[in-house]
């Protein structure tokens, strides 16, 4: 039957090549590409069908238009929605072909030769797109009875724990580019910590975007049963590119009780050029649930690439007793615009909240961090911090803050607090007098309004992430 | 509703003596409101209260058609009598008597306008509405370098004549250099289920103070909308403070353009909320020149299933550099059921800025109410004195002396 469905693909209209290094399904959204998808990653009909139902539900939904950084219209009939690991020939030879300035900015960042040809797939290791990349330190991981996989891999090995979990907390149902992601999701990762169990280290995948005009639509879906802890880091870099490209990723949180997820991302994709041509369009739902008592999330990000950063990681606090925190750093430069804050829904008793949101504006760029703190009926003695600064650079640019606060409970407590400001003179000026210059300077004290965000990176990640926030603002004073 | 409202308006056409100007204008901004209808949760300015919502589930079917030409008795014992003051008394919509016995009256200019404010926003029907639908709009131009002697009390009275009626209401005042005014608006309900739309619109020129208090006390069963908007030039002043209270549901939006340097806007605000009353203040200031300031303050008490809203907006355009712009908001909760949503908001296009906002709420301290009642007072007492000062604060606000004097004894607070 599937063999056959596979048959009438390949005769439709557009065709395919069946070349196996350039596998592409056809451009468009159709049912046909859905099943194209499902059917090439050998997916159980349950999750098939699942995806149907998104892509019914996708019909009737509407793009929303509430936020604040606007863009072009996407044509989604004009995306891939599948492409295997590009053929070699496609790819540059080596690094003199890449962009000099991205070269530069590898350097600065201190990415190892051999990582700067992996990340633009020079190397001969296999490098695929929207297929997930081996993963590494198996072994360990599989000693403890932890499953650290790509989610087809999770699809085929434990379709369990994914139809247990896939889809309750970001259910079809949800908004627009949610329900894109579920109807035709290519890959992403999977974790799963057993009960009382620690993760001995940091889990980390690299998330690329390098075919033309392929939409990436990964899911990660990470389980903490009860008592476990896992942290989990998440890192993008993607080439030099003209044409926009969307993002629409979903992630899945899910802490039962006494576990704890600590999820960090650094965001450094291709923010556009200094006129605003080309950039990612990051339009990514992160949700993360608190399902049982005593459970912890925690999302750090450090966002600085992107054309239009459109994301609001959030928690929603059910079991009792459960935190949520959210720290963030967004950077915007040049013409580059971000629309990013969280969601912090109480839900059980004696829950907790706490909000630190840091935003640098600078050159032409526009910021807003958007935030929703929810104290429903029941969550009594919830407690909620909100922190949110704002730093201006040059009267081009825009910050904004569009706090959402409702409380419904006379026992809980909520504060909110936000500053926007400027680096003032006389900070630039006792950094000058010791000898830095300017743009030393400025990143130095961008640094140290950014610190209390940046302490909540895990080590390796937060030496990165502290460079990247020089890069990201330079040219942007004088 | 459509066909409800078209007949109204030609029978209200009919009925009053308008020019053919302001018909035009009545007939567009009619127009405008009928495209629009009342607002919706849909648009976010009306997310916490749906006006539409609120009015179907409170009122039902409205009457728009409202007769100005009746003639209403004034009952002389509800002006204040601890201060002398000027008046203008409306009663549903109609005003029924002004009166400057305490100004020069070649100081201030009375006229009606013929070419009212005309703002056709989508976003917000209800100014539609009310220049549909209000009956002349009078002006009081306060000439330059005149002070007001006395303040003015503006009594806002609605009597049993009216029910499930649209009451449209405006007014404008005009502050020409070196003027001021103390103006206190003072509602008096008498009457049931009826939607009351108000817009004031202020304009201060050069030095120009404004002291605005708005007083919602009496117990009533009206819906209510009260529109502010306040253009400020240079070196002016406005102060407002509103007191909230006694409507079912009442949202007072002020609107503050600060067009001069110097220019400064001051809005402080009180709820006092219970049973099921449901209020809004929002504001919305902006800063469009160098050197501007402005500060909010709003506190609430809310108890049964009462709920309080605060939306309030700095908006700092990318010339209006040394802005200094603050904004806090505080809420106690005393029951359960009770509700309060906040959305302070800042928008900032100028770096050398200065702006903060803040916003907390939760229930009356408990360390405090331990603190007093071991000092003897019982816990209701105890109780009473900490919303008594968590409120206080916002009154102590009041530049005016004698006027602070006079709504600290009408809201019961010392």
């Amino acid at each position: 039957m599937r063999d056959k469905q596979i048959e009438d693909l390949k005769d439709y209209k557009y065709g395919f090549s069946t070349d196996i290094e350039s596998y592409k399904a056809p451009k468009g959204l159709n049912e046909n590409v859905i099943r194209f998808i499902s059917n090439i990653k050998k997916e159980p009909d349950w999750l098939l069908q699942w995806r149907l139902k998104a892509f019914e539900r996708l019909k009737v939904l509407k793009e929303p238009n509430w936020q604040k950084p606007k863009y072009p219209k996407i044509d989604y009939q004009d995306l891939y929605y599948y492409s295997a690991p590009k053929s070699f020939k496609e790819k540059p030879k080596n690094l003199e072909d890449l962009d000099p300035k991205l070269l530069e900015t590898y350097k600065k960042l201190g990415i190892p030769l051999q990582e700067q040809k992996r990340l633009n797939g020079i190397a001969v290791d296999a490098v695929f797109d929207s297929v997930s990349v081996a993963t590494t330190f198996k072994d360990t991981l599989t000693e403890k009875g932890i499953i650290f996989c790509s989610i087809s891999e999770a699809i085929q090995k434990h379709p369990d724990l994914v139809k247990k979990y896939l889809g309750s907390v970001i259910p079809i149902t949800d908004h627009f580019f949610a329900t894109l992601n579920s109807a035709v999701f290519t890959d992403g990762s999977f974790v799963y910590i057993p009960p009382n169990v620690k993760c001995p280290m940091e889990l980390s995948t690299y998330f690329r975007i390098n075919a033309s005009d392929t939409g990436q639509f990964e899911r990660t879906l990470i389980i903490a049963d009860k008592g476990s802890y896992v942290s989990y880091l998440e890192g993008c870099t993607a080439p030099m590119r003209d044409e926009n490209q969307l993002h629409a990723a979903n992630v899945e949180l899910i802490a039962l009780d006494d576990a704890e997820i600590k999820y960090s991302t650094v965001q450094n994709w291709y923010p556009g050029d200094k006129d605003g041509k080309g950039g990612i369009y990051n339009f990514v739902t992160k949700r993360g649930l608190c399902k049982g008592k005593n459970s912890k999330i925690s999302w750090t990000q450090v966002e600085t690439g992107s054309a239009i950063t459109w994301k609001y990681p959030s928690c929603i606090l059910k079991g009792d007793n459960s935190i949520g925190e959210f720290y963030s750093i967004a950077i915007t430069n040049n013409h580059q615009k971000a629309d990013t804050g969280t969601k912090m829904i109480h839900l059980g008793k004696n829950t907790k909240s706490k909000i630190i949101s840091k935003g640098i504006s600078a050159g032409k760029s526009d910021m807003t961090y958007r935030g929703l703190v929810d104290i429903s009926k029941n969550a009594v003695n919830s407690t909620n911090y909100t922190q949110c600064d704002s730093l201006l650079m040059g009267n081009k640019c825009g910050a904004h803050t569009v706090p959402y606060i409702k409380n419904k409970n006379s026992n809980s407590n909520i504060a909110h607090e936000a500053t926007t400001s400027k680096i003032s003179e006389d900070q630039l000026h006792y950094c000058q007098q010791r000898g830095l210059n300017q743009e030393e300077a400025v990143g130095l004290i961008v640094n140290g309004f950014c610190k209390e965000v940046l302490q909540q990176l895990p080590m390796e990640f937060a030496v990165e992430a502290q460079k990247l926030v020089g890069i990201s603002l330079e040219g942007s004073v004088g | 509703m459509e066909q409800k409202l078209k007949t109204d308006f030609d029978k209200f056409i009919s009925m009053s003596n308008f020019s053919n100007q302001e018909i035009k204008l009545k007939k567009k901004a009619l127009d405008n409101f009928l495209k629009n209808g009342f607002p919706s949760r849909k648009l976010e300015n009306w997310k916490f209260s749906d006006i539409n919502q609120i009015i179907q589930k409170n009122i039902g079917e409205l009457t728009f058609y409202n007769d100005y030409n009746i003639k209403n008795e004034i009952n002389d014992e509800i002006f204040i009598k601890e201060i002398e003051h000027n008046k203008i008394v409306i009663v549903n919509g109609k005003v029924e008597r002004l009166n400057f016995e305490y100004e020069e009256s070649d100081k201030i200019n009375l006229t009606t306008l013929e070419n009212f404010n005309q703002i056709l926003d989508d976003d917000n029907s209800l100014l539609s509405l009310n220049n549909s639908f209000s009956n002349k709009t009078h002006n009081i131009l306060v000439k330059k370098n005149y002070s007001f002697k006395k303040p003015l009390i503006i009594y806002q009275i609605t009597n049993e004549k009216v029910r499930n009626t649209n009451i449209n209401f405006q007014l404008k005042f005009e502050l020409e250099e070196n003027s001021s005014i103390k103006i206190i608006n003072l509602s008096d309900d008498n009457s049931e289920k009826n939607f009351i739309n108000n817009l004031f619109n202020f304009n201060l020129n050069k030095n120009a103070i404004l002291k605005n208090y708005k007083i919602d006390k009496k117990s009533n069963t009206n819906i209510k909308y009260d529109y502010s908007s306040i253009t400020q030039k240079e070196n002016s002043i406005s102060e407002t403070f509103i007191f909230s209270s006694g409507s079912d549901y009442k949202k007072n939006e002020v609107s503050c353009n600060l067009e001069g340097q110097y220019s400064s806007a001051f809005i402080n605000g009180i709820h006092v909320l219970s049973k099921n009353r449901h209020h809004e203040i929002r504001t919305n200031t902006n800063h469009l020149h160098e050197n501007t300031k402005s500060y909010q303050l709003i506190k609430s008490v809310i108890d049964d299933s009462s709920k309080s809203v605060y939306q309030g907006k700095i908006y700092v355009d990318s010339k209006a550099q040394k802005t200094d712009g603050y904004q806090l908001s505080k809420a106690v909760l005393l029951n359960e059921q009770a509700e309060f949503n906040a959305k302070p908001e800042l928008e900032i296009y100028a770096d050398d800025v200065k702006c903060s906002h803040g916003s907390a709420s939760g229930s009356l301290d408990e360390d405090s109410i331990f603190y007093l009642m071991s000092r003897g007072l019982d816990k209701k007492t105890a109780k009473e004195l900490l919303i008594n000062g968590f409120l206080l604060d916002v009154v102590e606000k009041i530049t005016d002396e004698e006027i602070k004097k006079l709504l600290k004894n009408m809201i019961g607070l010392n």
